[in-house]
């Protein structure tokens, strides 16, 4: 993300981008684990949308369809939450892997 | 009644690629809350966690107007974009008709502690806002200072656990009941493992004529210590245990809005996390046993004043 200089920021300390922060990547802090998720044991509570802290599960016309890694983190709040017997979330290994993007 | 999918059709007004920790409840609360109101929206947030991580130059997790705030002034900041709304208003610079929608936010060190003078001044003045003090029981964002929300016995770097000290050796401010001292018009605690019932308080704060309080308990898994997915289990060991009671109080008037069945002792509370673990030793005994007193004393307290409410 370039950075604007003192001659082109906005005078206040304004930033006019609202909601820039989507290209801050948080998926790149995940170590070791991650969601998976498994529609057919799905019954669309939307608990892990509600319970996940960065905004990462998917909904797409009404429906929860799965996770969105560039900002998941890992921290297995869905996974814990998600009701159903057979569970819809379970937490996989996952390599880790030193990204170059993301700190951009 | 809001269902979950409706909600999260709607726009996010705080967005991701925020840098909150692994499993921080911040985001949870402010999920609810922010979609509690359609009209525009503008926010006023002192500075700690919330603040810091959603706006890390040059980007912004906010969707909404938002407005950084010192540590101490996030009410008196608030009140005072409310205060030229309405003189707009009388000028007829912005039409009669439109809403706008105003929101005070502080972590329990900016509201319990430094902001409390200018919180109390300004719903003092009657400035419609609502102010959400979203109590993680610490000053996590600077390392896990004590405030005034520290709970008795837990421990913080500047109230640390050791061969000389057993943690925090206060008890907590209760700054809900300070709150409905002032006598405004809503004032309620709440919890993110019960969204709908946060979700109602937030819509009844927004809806109130005057100011309104909303005290959210926050997980934070980096200063509780506790792994970081079991965070909406303690918020409902919270409510079970009454270290947090979830109740409001309008116009005066007080309900408890959860009763555990079976009140669990404050011991399980204390087991979930590693603030607490020093407890267990054995010369420590008495605070739990303080702990649990001074729950038990204060549920009971809450449970009168809610009879004493429902009598017409
Ligand atoms: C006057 C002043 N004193 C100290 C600080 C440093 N400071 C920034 S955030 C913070 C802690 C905030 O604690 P709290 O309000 O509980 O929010 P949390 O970090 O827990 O979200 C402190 C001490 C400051 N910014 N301004
Ligand atoms: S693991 Fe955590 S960050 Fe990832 S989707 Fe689940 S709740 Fe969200
Ligand atoms: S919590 Fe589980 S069952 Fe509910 S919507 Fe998410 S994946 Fe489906
Ligand atoms: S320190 Fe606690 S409150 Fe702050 S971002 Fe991390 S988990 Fe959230
Ligand atoms: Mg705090």
């Amino acid at each position: 993300m370039k950075k604007e200089t003192w001659t082109e920021l906005a005078i206040g300390a304004l930033n006019l981008q609202a909601g820039n922060s989507v290209s801050n990547l948080t998926g790149t802090w995940r170590s070791g684990r991650k969601p998976e998720f498994i529609e057919d044991n799905c019954i669309q509570c939307f608990f892990c949308w509600l319970y996940c802290p960065h905004f990462a599960v998917r909904v797409e016309e009404g429906k929860v369809t799965g996770f969105n890694y560039d900002y998941c983190t890992g921290c297995g709040l869905c996974a814990e939450e998600c009701p159903t017997k057979e569970k819809a979330i379970v937490m996989v290994k996952e390599e880790t892997k030193i990204i170059e993007e993301g700190k951009k | 009644m809001a269902k979950l999918k409706d909600l999260a059709q709607m726009e996010d007004r705080l967005v991701a690629g925020h840098g909150m920790c692994l499993g921080c409840g911040i985001p949870l609360i402010f999920k609810i809350i922010l979609r509690a109101t359609e009209d525009p929206l503008i926010i006023a947030n002192a500075t700690g966690c919330l603040e810091v991580c959603t706006t890390i130059f040059p980007r912004t997790a906010w969707n909404v107007s938002w407005i950084h705030s010192a540590f101490e002034n996030a009410a008196s900041t608030i009140a005072g974009v409310e205060a030229m709304y309405k003189a707009l208003k009388n000028k007829g610079k912005i039409p009669a008709d439109k809403k706008i929608k105003f929101l005070g936010v502080g972590g329990d060190g900016g509201t319990y502690d430094i902001g409390l003078q200018a919180l109390s001044g300004a719903v003092e003045r009657g400035h419609e806002f609502v102010y959400v003090c979203y109590d993680n029981n610490v000053y996590a964002n600077t390392g896990g200072q004590r405030s005034s929300a520290t709970p008795l016995g837990a421990s913080a770097t500047t109230a640390p656990s050791g061969s000389k000290s057993p943690g925090k050796i206060q008890g907590r401010k209760d700054l809900a009941q300070i709150m409905v001292a002032h006598k405004i018009p809503y004032v309620a605690q709440a919890s993110p493992h019960r969204w709908q019932d946060l979700y109602n308080k937030a819509k009844k704060a927004f809806e109130a004529v005057g100011p309104a309080f909303l005290n959210v308990l926050c997980l934070c898994p980096t200063e509780w210590k506790y792994d970081e997915s079991k965070g909406i289990k303690l918020a409902q060991l919270a409510a079970d245990t009454c270290v947090w009671p979830l109740y409001e109080v309008e116009n005066g008037r007080y309900k408890i809005n959860y009763k555990p069945k079976q009140k669990k002792p404050v011991l399980e509370w204390l087991e979930s996390q590693g603030r607490f673990r020093h407890l267990f030793k054995e010369e420590n005994a008495w605070i739990i046993e303080k702990i649990q007193q001074d729950v038990d004393r204060d549920w009971e307290w809450l449970t009168r004043l809610a009879e004493i409410s429902s009598r017409p």
